[in-house]
């Protein structure tokens, strides 16, 4: 399936989801009390030697995943320096690139299944306080069912207007997209109901 | 209750897929990435709450790591990005568009669900969007909401094209409309 998580084994892999959730959270806070560039730096630094524990592959990979941001990293650099607070700017830069750095490494190695595990972990209070969280875990499954779906279906429907038409494809194939979601969407929901709903035993 | 689940996820699929598909170029030259009109759409057909929880569940999904966001962004750096802002801003958009869009369930769909997604979608959007830059880019509101400037004549044909698309979708599948019941 399309997610970020790299396909390069890590120490990391194997930490608790929990755990690295919670460390991101204190780090990110952390780097906020940062307070001059060089400390900034060092920051970055130990940061960039994280992703260099597995080795300069996955270094490069990181990288990749940052390419969002340069611009407004230099946007930020520039700024400051037409301001003559080159010194803020430096500090605002670093600590962008290592916050998002951080939660990029979280995302590169944490299964997504286990991340769900999490925020399932993370709604016991509501289901201890008679809340059905079932539906949400069922309605992140359906999401990824139907983004691929939903993609091929505009796909078809766009190729069947550059086969019949001239023009350029316009913002009108967008109706009969929706429409064909929307007709999915209540088959599937009427499927549903017909097998006993989402309050029906999970496992046969 | 079914019904309700899959629209919402379907909903949800939908900003994601906008994000996606080529992006539409228009006569003008304007490019513009689709996704700000699903978050719309969510508001004006699916109607407050549950446009907001399409769009919750959505940002759960790129935080968990699917690259969903245009451009193929997500994982949780997008929330310590310079972008944050507006990411907060989503639900809080798509709730108040649904809002707009059900307290005008006595006019015709088009005015009603254009006012709301120009109010909900561009207004309510960019107030923590720019608050979200102020914060992390270390701007002043003013300079943030200047750098803003050349985002709204796309948007604005965004909330059109939302509205042209609930008009005719309540014409063709009006119980799917949820914001109209």
């Amino acid at each position: 399936m399309l997610t970020l998580t790299s396909d390069i084994r890590t120490p990391y892999h194997g930490l608790r989801a929990g755990v690295k959730l919670a460390a991101l959270c204190g780090a990110t806070v952390g780097l906020f009390w940062l307070p001059n560039p060089v400390a900034m730096a060092g920051g970055l630094a130990a940061v960039a030697g994280l992703y260099l524990v597995p080795g300069w592959q996955f270094l490069r990979e990181g990288v990749r995943l940052l390419k969002p941001i340069w611009f407004f990293v230099v946007l930020v650099l520039l700024w400051h320096v037409f301001m003559q607070q080159a010194m803020t700017g430096a500090v605002i830069a670093l600590r962008l690139v290592a916050a998002v750095a951080l939660a990029n490494l979280v995302t590169m190695t944490t299964r997504f299944d286990d991340l769900i595990d999490v925020v399932m972990w993370l709604l016991t209070p509501l289901r201890r306080a008679g809340l059905n969280t079932a539906p949400l875990g069922f309605a992140i499954v359906l999401v990824v069912r139907f983004i691929p779906v939903l993609m091929d279906k505009a796909n078809k429907l766009i190729d069947a207007w550059r086969a019949r038409s001239a023009r350029r494809v316009g913002w009108q194939v967008a109706l009969p997209i929706t429409l064909c979601a929307i007709d999915d969407a209540e088959h599937v929901a009427e499927a549903l109901r017909a097998r006993g709903g989402l309050n029906a035993p999970q496992d046969p | 209750m079914e019904r309700q689940i899959t629209l919402i996820a379907l909903f949800a699929a939908l900003i994601a897929v906008l994000g996606l598909v080529p992006k539409f170029t228009l006569a003008s030259g304007i490019p513009i990435t689709a996704q700000g009109m699903g978050i719309m759409l969510c508001g004006t057909v699916l109607g407050a709450r549950r446009g907001a929880l399409a769009v919750l569940l959505f940002l759960g999904l790129v935080a968990l790591g699917l690259p969903l966001l245009a451009g193929g962004r997500g994982g949780l750096g997008v929330f310590a990005g310079p972008t944050v802002g507006f990411l907060i801003g989503f639900p809080i958009a798509a709730f108040v568009t649904g809002r707009i869009t059900e307290r005008m369930s006595g006019a015709p769909v088009f005015p009603a669900a254009l006012l709301a997604a120009v109010l909900g979608g561009i207004v309510v959007l960019y107030i923590p969007g720019i608050l979200g830059m102020t914060a992390m880019l270390d701007m002043t509101v003013q300079q943030a909401t200047i750098s803003m400037a050349p985002f709204i004549p796309g948007d604005l044909i965004k909330a059109g094209l939302a509205a042209a698309l609930t008009a005719s979708l309540y014409k063709a599948r009006p119980a799917s409309v949820l914001s109209r019941r």
